[in-house]
């Protein structure tokens, strides 16, 4: 075949593959908003998103309202996030700045290793060891509760923002440490001062991939968050986030119910907000991205 | 090369193969029926070896969704299927027919260490809407009920709801558990738990079964009708259930569950052989 032909064949390869996993985006999408949309034919918008009681199998006063569904998610991804960014960033600074290359090899695996945990091997420990030994030490009633998701969630995020702000730290070029303290700072001041500051866009993307896996994440909030429908109202509380509801009622909604079309539409607003998470990632990147040697 | 697309024509045909396996059904549905499924599947498989069954079970809405979609030749239920079910089945082509295999009780746990040991229905009604939140309320030491339910895709639940809430909605704060396996697990590990769970799951470790009205669940006050929350178990197919299928297990079929609590002891005996005795050994009352 001609050399030029090939080449054209070539990019017309990748060209149809990277097509196809946006065609893939664009028709889950589609399918989504399909599915869901009929839902605002017999809930109001407003209803839907503000309304307390969720109760959609109850045959005479069916009612749709999902606020304690997302305030169950946004707790959950907050206090997740509040436990697990530190943990991951100061980790990640450890391993990129202060370990010494031996330890490296061996501890970053393993932090990874914790990354490949299957998510139902985790919702299992938070139900069976964690939730009685929750009990017993704080003395509360209910061990499945919004502190033992967020547990859970924080270990499933912190390999991830671990694993991305190291390499963000990493790549941080050596002029700019070497500079800081040729002119007398210390390594923690250079630390401080110098390299996370500019790693930050390769950070607050870790971070902001984090909390994404945290708020979608279902078999953990489905076995350990206690599955009580209310608005969050206490750290020790049982809450139910919106991929629980999902994964909970989906196999018994008859197909185009009512049920069915306001599952889709939890699944639409889930989408927005990681769609959100994704923008404003997006955004903190470009804002403090470094031009010159260090382009994460 | 030629090896190459040799062992790969080789893998292609094996996969291929492995769709062609003849006679695999899968029974979905309630958890509750599940260990009655269980055994009957062992006992029919050891007899039929050219078939697999399988037993997928979380929930008898799930079954029933199931069994309309025609995803299960066989679904299980501990609850009857709705109008608005049957309505939907009959759409699609699928005509349900309903087949008792035992009778239940549906028994209030309660964590072995509650000195609780009775509740009447009232009681029971009250603490899971919400209007009783403490234990000494109702009898028991100071300390907030933490009220366990099934989920609502659970039979179980739909019948709780039905008839010991009487419709009425049930607590916000309850906790929606996906089997009575999950319910039985969360109320023993809880001091101050309550959830209600089938026959056959209330003499696990680290429960306590509580006496509603005074009367002990068990398979002789079920089949009595004395004890006040007891139900049928069903398996519900498309038309009618070929015989062949219910050779080990020997299914007896009634076509309709009477009314009348008094009339259940009096139906005429048929030797469901394997299935009751089945029935007995995992707990639950066994068809007469």
């Amino acid at each position: 075949m001609h050399r030029r032909t090939k080449e054209a064949l070539i990019k017309q390869v990748f060209l149809g593959t990277a097509i196809t996993s946006l065609a893939v985006l664009a028709l889950i999408m589609v399918f989504l908003f399909m599915e869901g949309m009929p839902t605002f034919s017999f809930v109001s918008v407003k209803g839907f998103l503000t309304g307390l009681d969720w109760y959609p199998t109850d045959e005479a006063r069916p009612d749709y309202g999902i606020l304690p569904l997302i305030g169950a998610s946004g707790a959950v991804t907050a206090l997740s996030s509040v436990l697990a960014i530190p943990l991951g960033v100061m980790s990640a600074v450890y391993l990129a700045e202060i370990a010494n290359p031996r330890v490296r090899a061996v501890v970053k695996p393993v932090i990874e290793m914790l990354a490949s945990l299957p998510s139902v091997v985790l919702g299992f420990f938070g139900m069976v060891v964690l939730a009685p030994f929750l009990q017993d030490f704080l003395g509360i009633p209910v061990g499945l509760n919004l502190f033992n998701a967020a547990l859970m969630l924080a270990f499933m995020s912190v390999p991830t923002i671990a694993s991305v702000s190291e390499d963000a730290i990493y790549a941080v070029p050596r002029e700019l440490k070497e500079a800081s303290l040729a002119l007398g700072a210390t390594h923690l001041e250079t630390l401080v001062r110098v390299t996370i500051p500019a790693a930050l866009s390769g950070i607050g993307t870790a971070v902001i991939l984090g909390m994404s896996r945290a708020i979608g994440e279902t078999m953990v909030v489905l076995m350990v968050a206690g599955g009580a429908a209310v608005l969050p109202d206490s750290l020790f509380g049982p809450v139910r986030p919106m991929p629980a509801s999902i994964a909970a009622e989906m196999a018994e909604a008859p197909f185009r119910s009512n049920h069915y079309h306001a599952l889709f539409a939890i699944a639409m607003v889930l989408f927005l907000v990681t769609l959100g998470f994704n923008v404003i990632a997006d955004y903190i990147s470009h804002k403090h991205r470094q031009v010159g040697s260090a382009s994460l | 090369m030629k090896r190459l697309s040799l062992a790969l024509a080789a893998m292609m045909v094996l996969g291929l193969a492995a769709t062609s396996f003849a006679g695999e059904i899968a029974v979905k549905g309630s958890t509750t029926v599940q260990p009655i499924m269980q055994k009957a599947v062992e006992a029919f498989m050891a007899q039929h070896k050219g078939v697999s069954i399988s037993i997928s079970a979380s929930g008898s809405g799930d079954g029933a969704k199931a069994l309309i979609d025609g995803s299960t030749p066989l679904a299980m239920m501990s609850r009857e299927m709705k109008e608005s079910e049957i309505k939907q089945a009959k759409e699609k082509g699928v005509n349900p027919k309903q087949i008792v295999i035992a009778y239940d009780c549906i028994t209030p746990v309660v964590n072995s260490a509650n000195p609780v040991k009775n509740l009447t229905m009232a009681q029971l009604k009250d603490i899971y809407t919400g209007k009783v939140t403490d234990w000494k309320e109702v009898g028991g030491a100071a300390g907030p009920i933490s009220v366990i339910s099934r989920d609502s895709s659970s039979g179980t639940f739909e019948y709780w709801g039905e008839h010991v809430l009487k419709k009425e909605r049930v607590y916000a704060r309850a906790q929606m558990q996906a089997s009575n396996g999950a319910v039985a697990q969360v109320v023993s590990k809880q001091k101050g738990a309550i959830g209600y769970v089938g026959l056959a799951y209330a003499k696990a470790p680290g429960l306590k079964d509580l006496t509603v009205d005074g009367v002990a669940g068990s398979i002789a006050t079920t089949l009595n009708g004395t004890y006040p929350v007891s139900r049928g178990l069903y398996l519900y197919t498309n038309g009618r259930a070929h015989r062949r299928r219910g050779q080990a297990c020997r299914v007896h079929h009634v076509p309709r569950w009477p009314e009348d609590r008094r009339l259940r002891g009096l139906h005429p005996p048929q030797e469901p052989e394997v299935h009751c005795q089945e029935g007995q050994e995992v707990g639950y009352s066994p068809h007469p």
